[in-house]
């Protein structure tokens, strides 16, 4: 294995720059090290205006995502060895499509605010009081969504969609995979509370299916395949919008859960 | 997030704001991996779970909060699943539960190995719903605003434009979690400084029992990521380099094929760590480039049952050790985890200082006493954070709003970080080379066992590490996102919280629960079933007095594990 | 909450998404491609329009029909059409699993055996209509 490796990382500061330019540095390379720990290597030592997120260390907090020779990933899940392997240069860069606040940080009000608007949150009302205990949910109901709830919030998936880069305005995939976790909860009742911000051109009907997203996503959730799902869901309840009429009331997704 | 939306709940027009130096879905709940505990089942009671608690934390819990803590943590639970939580299921739908360590009967809740991340996602996605919410999203609090004897807000950086401002309010709960990072080896996250634990301090507020600092037996070396309990609750070993079971030698049991509750590999876990120490001492340890090392055996669980209950644990070592359980040994060694002191409050999160509140582990109610108990600290953040929500939303909806004196206070603040760090020129230490001898001294001195030679030259080291820390040299002198400033403020809270633990270790002549002194080996109820209460002097000294713990039902024993226990029917 | 600006705020560096953002990287170039298959698969609808109506149209029409066919431009531009309909089917099969998650007995079918049925049936087809068409 290589000794050290060359770290080419961006670096912007709104003070002094009015664009982006890379600083190189030398960091060891040692079996466990990842980019994160070259970079707080480099912070440590040689540079502390070097500026980035980062907490966990474990890949659960999604502070750390950046792109690493043009593919958005966590760093502290990404090994130098594998690079020192090819003996190829790291370039570090924040992510993309995001505006960039100070070198590999990026601003993500924005992000949130579409967290937001998709109404993440389990929509039951007239629940009963908690001593009659919880709603009941077998393994398989709880399948249905597990896999959407194990998102991170790390948006490497708006990184690596070309529609969020292009149009700003999409919701994008995290955020309409969380939407798609509760639709499919089988204790939620809120799909019709969702769908108007889901089935709209700035919603679901924004996907064009490149599946860049699921390809990244460091904890597989998969938000291609829940947009894509809910877009049959969203056409279906479309069409039954034509035989029942408005006021019949929409199924809620993945059947009732109560109590009983 | 619990303590907001309790807020909200009680007083609606309230205006309630949630400051934080991360967003905040990666505050480090997101990382607990066993579980939250709670009495479920019908073969199970409160007062076990009480019991439980109180002798795990060796007798230095206040036991009515205990009773309070036990009764909540199942509702609080409860409450989660109903705002969708998504906890693992046994067949027929009602709520799974598991063993855990330290705990008789099975009561831990759990989603996946993942119930920290998904109790932290349910909180944060419902308290959106919550208008009276308003987020201060990568606000860094550099000070408590004091005046009247009474908390009358904070001063906070807002990190992306470097304001420096002050936010009033009528009552302030602290959640800022642990203090691990004052350790090198430590599963907590970069953002664990004890933030909460200084600002109160040097607030006027008393710190409580400092010196109980919880190891975790099983941490990778190097990144310190934790290895879950739970690998030890559906069957794992633990083997020495010899490959043999070194935990019978400790009295902690004998060794059966599969596990038992509270013996051998479910022993609590300062017994566990303590058994490293001593197989280390003898040189029954692996030596390796990061430290000394035990191993953890799940080879015999067989691939199938490892990736249907612990795929998170076999994902952490695959990607961050290059080792995969079902086929190889798990290098770990214990790592600081916890921190079973903190804020003294009362059981319903109130300090002393009037508007000042704190709550999980930030906050010393005492449930922990001097050991915490897997799985407990999860549902700790919700039912103090509940509690302290609707005491800080009662207490601020009797008070008449901050006065002007508080803002000034502000401007002195901005004042000070400015000319200490921002503007000032000629230092010549730098951050990193701080941290890391504060990190050596502690792990030397106030480890798992500490005696009375190696905390003095501890405290004289903290305090030139002080000195020096007032020459530190920022490179980074920009407004924008300035993480080195930050880094800065986070060590100078490092150092005063690092002080007040060895101040409390250096008094606490017994050894007690997570507290091991080797000069004084047994313990003492007769002087020492007793909080240590230590306050900072105007001088910046620590005074370090008791205050008894509270004892309701359960007297002092002893705490039995393994075969005595068993024999004794405990 | 919305993005709010304030008197403290810093200047964002936006970077702008190029024209040619599509070439950057073999990811996306596939993604156009496939996309652009559709067109092809719409000239081969209207070839086939044109071959029924030419067929409608008597023997004549029909020699006029096979003639352009067998020029060597539009041999061609068929293979080329062929070769993107082929890409356009296989990704569409490949994708389809995505969107239809299979559950048998609780737990989830793997996303090959959900596209198996659609390759067996084109295979099957495909070998049918060169029978009846070759023989």
């Amino acid at each position: 294995m290589a000794e050290s490796i060359t770290l080419e990382v961006a670096r912007y500061s709104p003070e002094r720059d009015t664009k982006p330019h890379f600083d190189s540095f030398e960091v060891p390379v040692r079996r466990e090290w990842v980019v994160l720990d070259a970079l707080n290597h480099i912070k440590d030592r040689e540079d502390g205006t070097l500026t980035f997120r980062w907490s966990c260390r474990m890949g659960i907090c999604g502070s750390c995502g950046m792109m690493v020779n043009g593919e958005p990933k966590l760093t502290c899940a990404t090994f130098l060895s594998d690079y020192a392997k090819q003996g190829s240069k790291i370039r570090v860069e924040p992510l993309r499509y995001f505006p960039v606040v100070r070198d590999l940080v990026t601003e993500l009000t924005d992000f949130l605010a579409k967290l937001k608007r998709v109404k993440p949150w389990l929509i039951h009302p007239n629940q009963a009081p908690l001593s009659q205990g919880e709603f009941l949910q077998t393994p398989a109901q709880l399948d249905r969504y597990k896999q959407f709830s194990m998102c991170i919030n790390c948006t490497l998936c708006y990184a690596a969609c070309p529609v969020t880069g292009l149009d700003p305005v999409f919701v994008g995939p995290a955020a309409l995979a969380l939407a798609q976790r509760y639709n499919m909860d089988s204790r939620d009742q809120g799909s019709s509370d969702r769908i108007a911000i889901l089935a709209h051109p700035d919603g679901i009907w924004g996907c064009t299916f490149v599946g860049e997203c699921t390809r990244v996503c460091p904890k597989h959730v998969d938000p291609a395949g829940a947009i894509q799902q809910y877009k049959l869901t969203a056409v279906l309840e479309w069409l039954k919008s034509f035989v029942m009429p408005k006021g019949a009331g929409v199924e809620p997704a993945g059947g009732k859960a109560g109590n009983d | 997030m619990r303590a907001a939306i309790a807020a909200a709940e009680v007083n609606p027009k309230l205006s309630i704001a949630v400051v934080s130096k991360v967003y905040p879905m990666r505050s480090h709940t997101v990382s607990a991996e066993g579980g939250a505990a709670g009495v479920a089942k019908p073969d199970d009671s409160l007062d076990e779970h009480a019991h439980d608690t109180i002798s795990g934390g060796d007798w230095l819990c206040d036991q009515d909060a205990v009773e309070a803590f036990v009764k909540e943590a199942p509702l609080e639970l409860l409450q989660l699943e109903r705002w969708g939580c998504p906890w693992n299921r046994e067949p027929d739908g009602h709520i799974a539960v598991r063993a855990f360590g330290g705990m008789k009967k099975r009561r831990t809740w759990f989603a996946a190995d993942k119930t920290g991340f998904h109790m932290l996602h349910t909180l944060f996605q419902t308290s959106m719903k919550f208008d009276p919410i308003t987020r201060y999203d990568e606000w860094f609090v550099t000070k408590l605003l004091v005046d009247d004897g009474r908390v009358q807000g904070v001063v906070a950086i807002e990190l992306m434009s470097g304001r420096i401002q002050a936010i009033t309010a009528k009552a302030v709960i602290l959640c800022t979690g642990g203090c691990g990072r004052i350790f090198p080896f430590t599963t907590n996250a970069n953002i664990k400084n004890g933030d909460g634990m200084a600002l109160a301090y040097r607030g006027g507020a008393s710190l409580r029992d400092m010196e109980f600092v919880q190891y975790h037996p099983t941490g990778l070396p190097f990144t310190g990521i934790l290895i879950t309990e739970a690998a030890r609750a559906e069957g794992g070993y633990m083997l020495n380099k010899d490959g043999y079971r070194y935990l019978q030698d400790y009295n902690l049991g004998t060794p059966e094929p599969k596990p038992v509750l509270r013996t051998m590999e479910l022993g609590p876990r300062d017994r566990l760590s303590q058994a490293f120490v001593h197989e280390d001492r003898k040189g029954r340890t692996t030596s390796t480039e990061y430290g000394s090392v035990v191993h953890l055996d799940l080879r015999h669980l067989g691939e199938k049952l490892i990736n249907a209950k612990l795929p998170f644990v076999r994902e952490l070592c695959q990607k961050y050790q290059n080792v995969d359980p079902v086929k190889e040994l798990i290098p770990v060694r214990p790592v600081v985890h916890y921190m079973m002191g903190g804020v003294g409050t009362d059981i319903n999160g109130a300090t002393p200082l009037a508007g000042l509140f704190a709550a999980g582990e930030v906050a010393c109610v005492s449930i922990n006493g001097a050991n915490r108990l897997g799985s407990n600290s999860l549902p700790e953040c919700l039912v103090f954070g509940a509690r302290a929500g609707k005491a800080a939303a009662e207490y601020a909806s009797t008070q008449s709003a901050p006065n002007g004196k508080a803002l000034a206070q502000a401007d002195d603040e901005r004042r000070r970080l400015e000319s200490e760090f921002l503007n000032k020129t000629g230092g010549k230490e730098r951050i990193a080379t701080i941290r890391i001898e504060m990190q050596a001294t502690m792990e030397k001195s106030a480890g798992i066992y500490r005696e009375e030679a190696l905390l003095s030259e501890s405290a004289n080291k903290l305090r030139e590490l002080q000195e020096r820390y007032r020459d530190i040299n920022l490179d980074d002198r920009s407004r924008t996102f300035n993480t080195e400033l930050e880094s800065a403020l986070e060590l100078g809270f490092m150092l005063d919280v690092a002080e007040s633990m060895v101040q409390c270790a250096l008094h606490r002549t017994e050894s007690r629960g997570a507290h091991q002194r080797m000069d004084y080996p047994a313990r003492d109820d007769h002087k020492f079933l007793a909080h240590s209460v230590v306050h900072r002097n105007t001088d910046g000294t620590a005074r370090v007095d008791y205050q008894a713990v509270t004892i309701t039902r359960w007297p002092p024993a002893e705490r039995i594990y393994g075969q005595q226990a068993a024999q004794q029917g405990h | 909450m919305a993005t709010r600006y304030t008197d403290f705020h810093p200047r964002w560096y936006r970077p702008t998404v190029s024209v040619y953002w599509w070439l950057g990287q073999r990811q996306y170039l596939k993604f156009i491609l496939r996309e652009l298959s559709s067109v092809f698969v719409a000239y081969f609808v209207v070839m086939t329009l044109f071959q029924l109506s030419a067929l409608k149209d008597g023997p004549d029409a029909y020699a006029d029909f096979q003639r352009t066919m067998q020029s060597p431009v539009v041999i061609a531009i068929n293979a080329i059409a062929f070769l993107f309909v082929l890409f356009h089917t296989i990704t569409w099969f490949n994708l389809a699993p995505s969107a239809m998650p299979v559950r048998l007995g609780g737990k989830r079918v793997p996303a090959f055996l959900v596209a198996a049925p659609s390759y067996v049936m084109w295979i099957v087809i495909s070998a049918i209509v060169s029978w009846l068409v070759l023989r």
